[in-house]
């Protein structure tokens, strides 16, 4: 099983359909004009506008509330302290610690801006695979080391993970349970060692296999699906919200 | 001349702070020849393979390809694309995020057009009986269709010889007849690594063994 095996996004859903460039550079705009906005309404309109894009994705809600947890999990501790350490208004004391009413504005907005980011990350490329994605942003300019390197990044991960996985069943194998020793520790280093050291070999042959093939460095790309109606038309609704968005923020 | 299409003569190689694994070897490979390459574990077979295609280079002695001597890395650029190695582990050789780009990629360094290229892929995966193989990922085929795959990748390029490492290694009996069946329909000059004495008997008509730094005819 691969552990980069994304549940595909649900076939031929509007999100589905559009161009993975457009899909990167709507996730890349909305994390901007989330970010730009103060006050409440303006990531209240972005939480908004990320669930609604789930719902174009047919992301599963169960799927969405897991990976969700896992960030707010993340911005707990901002979350809590933000109230006690911006000076304001106080609204309410624990401990000996006041609460301003701005700090509980700034928390709560930071939480939405987060929480809408993300989800409309998981709507636009959470269902794309990691090949499509490493694709479009090639085909979006980047440079073109960046992309190899992801694109690398994806093809070896399974190979060096299964490995590990070997490595780590022969292990057993032999009886060994991690515990808090030095043996532990010294196995674990020799296990890791061995990983770096097996990487190594197979880059080498990999890059061996590459010049035979006639690679100097650059790498030739086929060429991918240009941007169709619906892309500009999705491109167009996104952007209007997005702008409402950011005036919606303006102080 | 003889009508040679790579020959080595004199090699000498050895691997830093080991001893030597190659000392005053001849071989010469000839159009149409198919050899099959036996020798111990460790003496040398893949690193024979490595000196013909430029990979390492050997301390003393000549490599004569396709009627020119080949020294440095530039020397090698044309000699890789008339020369298809196929490596043991298939895992080193398809890189690529799909199965069509990786069989492009060596069309595309040589100068196809992306169109050209993509229609060799198909045309390839046809030969190698994947056809319909193009847009699946690499790393989730099965052994024998990476293999095949692998194979495919090489003869795209259309090569005149093609270097064997272990092609039947690790392969299932079916994937392992399915492979032998492309091979056996190949034109190309072969040399052929292998411990699998049928697959040498039915593809190889000559008998290269290597032992002690020699290859003995």
């Amino acid at each position: 099983m691969s552990i980069l095996t994304l549940p595909p996004a649900a076939a031929g859903s509007l999100i589905a359909r559009l161009n993975p460039c457009t899909r990167v550079v709507a996730a890349f705009a909305f994390a901007l004009a989330a970010a730009a906005g103060g006050g409440l309404a303006a990531p209240v309109a972005g939480l908004a506008l990320a669930l609604l894009l789930a719902g174009l994705a047919r992301l599963a809600p169960g799927r969405v509330l897991r990976r969700l947890l896992a960030l707010e999990g993340f911005m707990a501790m901002l979350l809590l302290v933000l109230p006690f350490t911006v000076s304001g208004t106080p609204l309410f004391t624990v401990a000996g610690l006041t609460a301003s009413a701005e700090g509980v504005r700034q928390a709560l907005s930071i939480a939405l801006k987060a929480n809408a980011v993300a989800v409309a990350a998981l709507a636009l490329l959470g269902t794309m695979d990691m090949v499509t994605l490493g694709r479009a942003l090639a085909r979006l300019g980047l440079p073109d080391r960046f992309v190899t390197l992801f694109l690398f990044t994806v093809r070896y991960i399974d190979v060096l993970h299964e490995q590990y996985g070997r490595l780590r069943l022969a292990m057993r194998a032999r009886a060994f349970r991690p515990s808090a020793g030095l043996h532990t520790w010294r196995s674990i280093g020799w296990l890791v060692g061995m990983l770096l050291v097996g990487s190594l070999e197979r880059s080498e042959r990999i890059h061996a296999a590459m010049r035979l093939r006639g690679f100097t460095g650059r790498f030739p790309r086929l060429d991918g699906q240009p941007a169709g109606a619906l892309d500009w038309g999705f491109g167009a609704a996104h952007a209007a919200w997005l702008g409402a968005m950011v005036l919606l923020g303006l102080p | 001349m003889s009508d040679g299409l790579i020959r080595l003569e004199g090699i000498h190689f050895s691997y830093p702070g080991r001893p030597p694994v190659l000392c005053g070897l001849d071989f010469a490979v000839a159009a149409g020849q198919r050899w099959a390459l036996t020798g111990a574990n460790g003496a040398g077979k893949t690193t024979l393979f490595h000196l013909m295609v430029g990979l390492l280079a050997p301390a003393a002695g000549r490599v004569v390809a396709f009627g020119r001597e080949r020294r440095g890395e530039r020397d090698f650029h044309d000699v890789r694309a008339r020369v298809g190695l196929l490596f043991q582990d298939s895992d080193d050789q398809l890189f690529c995020p799909t199965v069509a780009e990786d069989i492009a990629f060596g069309p595309l360094n040589l100068g196809r057009s992306p169109a050209e290229a993509r229609r060799l892929a198909a045309a390839t995966l046809d030969r190698v009986g994947l056809a319909g193989f193009g847009d699946r990922v690499t790393h989730r085929l099965s052994g024998g269709e990476k293999r095949l795959v692998a194979l495919a990748t090489v003869l795209a390029m259309e090569p005149e010889i093609l270097l064997l490492d272990e092609p039947s290694n690790g392969l299932d009996d079916d994937a392992r007849r399915r492979l032998l069946a492309v091979l056996a329909d190949l034109p190309q000059a072969m040399v052929i690594i292998s411990h699998d004495d049928g697959l040498l008997s039915r593809l190889a008509c000559r008998r290269a063994h290597l032992n002690g730094g020699r290859v003995m005819v």
